[in-house]
C-alpha cells in the first residue's frame, strides 16, 4: 500500500523549453517584414481616398513621399509635408533633387514620387505639386489610395 | 581519460531577451503596404509648341466643377458610377472608316465591340479622354473619376487579353502587355490645367 500512497498529485508544469524557439521565430518574422518608419508626420494624417485601379508601389528605397493634409493647429488651408517639416510648393523641387542625390545615378529614372494626400484636400493644391515635379522631370507620380471602392469617397 | 563535461549554459532567460527583441520591432514595424493610382506626367513642352488638331469626336470631355459634379461631353452631367461605361463606350467605339484611318496608317478597329458610331471615336488609338478640374475639387472626387477612366482602360484590356490570350491583362508576359499598351488599347488621359 505504501507503493501507491506515494504517487504525486497535481498536474505536471507544462514544459516551457520550446518557448524561446516559438519566439524567436515570431521575432524573425518581425525582424524580416519591419520597415522603419522614416518621418514622423507635422500635419494631419491624412485620410487617403479609396480606389480599385491600385498597383503595389515596388521598391519602397527610390519613392519619395510627398504628404498633403490639414495641419495639426486647425489653420486654413492644406499643408505640405516634405520630409520632417510643413514647406512650400517651391520646396518640391529642392526635395527631388536631395532625393536624387542620395539614389545611385541609374537608378534616377525608375524614381517614383507618392502622394500621400487627405480627401479633403484641394485638386489646387495637387496640381501645383505636379506642376512643379513636372518642371524637373520627375515624371512618375503615384496618387497614393487604400483598396476599397471609389464610391465611397463621394458621401451623398 | 575521463572526459569532463563542460557546464551547460542556462538558456532560461533566453526567452526574455528574445522577447524583448519581438516586442521591439512589434512596436516598430508598420504593416501598411503602399498601394496607388500609378500616372506618368507629360513631359514639359516647349512655349512654341502647336498643339495638334484633334477631331472633337475624337475627345471625351470630362469636367469637374468646385461642387464636384461631373461634366461629361459638354453638356452630360453625370454620376461618378456611369462614368466608367460612358468612358469604355466611348473608347470602344471604333466608328473610323476604312478609308479615313488608312491616311493615319491606321486599320480598321477589329477588336472593338462598340456601336461604331461615326459620331464618337474612330479608333482606340485615337480615342482621348480629356480630363479637366477645377482648383476647388476635392482631392476625393478626382481621385474617384481618376479610378473610373484607369478602370475603363483595364476592363478593355482584359477582354481584349482573355479573348486572346484566355487569361487576365496583368498575367500576361511583358512582350503581349507593351503590345496592348501600344496597339490595342494605349491609355491616353490628357490632363489640363484646372480652372481656377
Amino acid at each position: 500500500m505504501a507503493k501507491f500512497g506515494k504517487k504525486k498529485k497535481g498536474t505536471p508544469g507544462i514544459s516551457t523549453a520550446s518557448l524561446p524557439d516559438i519566439v524567436f521565430m515570431l521575432l524573425f518574422f518581425f525582424m524580416v517584414t519591419t520597415v522603419m518608419r522614416e518621418t514622423s508626420l507635422k500635419i494631419q494624417q491624412p485620410v487617403l481616398p479609396k480606389a480599385t485601379e491600385v498597383k503595389k508601389l515596388e521598391k519602397k528605397s527610390l519613392v519619395s513621399y510627398i504628404y498633403v493634409g490639414k495641419s495639426k493647429d486647425g489653420t486654413p488651408g492644406d499643408k505640405i509635408q516634405l520630409n520632417d517639416r510643413i514647406s512650400n510648393v517651391e520646396e518640391v523641387k529642392s526635395f527631388i533633387f536631395a532625393e536624387r542625390a542620395e539614389r545611385k545615378e541609374i537608378d534616377v529614372p525608375k524614381m517614383t514620387t507618392s502622394i500621400k494626400a487627405d480627401m479633403e484636400a484641394n485638386v489646387g493644391t495637387i496640381t501645383d505639386i505636379k506642376i512643379q515635379l513636372r518642371d524637373i522631370n520627375a515624371l512618375k507620380l503615384n496618387y497614393s489610395t487604400r483598396k476599397g471602392s471609389a464610391l465611397d469617397n463621394i458621401k451623398n | 581519460m575521463a572526459r569532463r563535461d563542460t557546464p551547460e549554459i542556462n538558456a532560461g532567460s533566453m526567452a526574455d531577451i528574445a522577447f524583448l527583441l519581438l516586442i521591439f520591432f512589434l512596436v516598430t514595424t508598420t504593416m501598411d503596404v503602399d498601394t496607388g493610382i500609378s500616372r506618368k506626367l507629360p513631359e514639359k513642352q516647349p512655349e512654341d509648341v502647336v498643339p495638334p488638331i484633334l477631331k472633337e469626336k475624337n475627345v471625351f470631355e470630362v469636367n469637374i466643377n468646385r461642387r464636384n459634379e461631373i461634366l461629361v461631353e459638354g453638356d452630360q452631367y453625370m454620376k461618378v458610377e456611369d462614368l466608367r461605361e460612358a468612358a469604355i463606350n466611348f473608347i470602344d467605339n471604333g466608328g473610323g472608316t476604312a478609308e479615313a484611318l488608312a491616311k493615319e496608317d491606321l486599320k480598321v478597329c477589329s477588336w472593338c465591340e462598340g456601336e461604331k458610331d461615326p459620331a464618337s471615336s474612330d479608333h482606340p488609338k485615337k480615342a482621348i479622354i480629356s480630363l479637366q478640374s477645377d482648383r476647388g475639387t476635392s482631392y476625393a472626387t478626382y481621385i474617384s473619376v481618376q479610378n473610373e477612366l484607369v478602370g475603363a482602360y483595364t476592363v478593355l484590356r482584359n477582354r481584349y487579353s482573355q479573348k486572346k490570350y484566355g487569361k487576365d491583362f496583368d498575367r500576361l508576359n511583358y512582350e503581349q502587355q507593351k503590345d496592348i499598351k501600344l496597339n490595342i488599347y494605349p491609355q491616353i488621359i490628357s490632363e489640363a490645367e484646372p480652372t481656377k
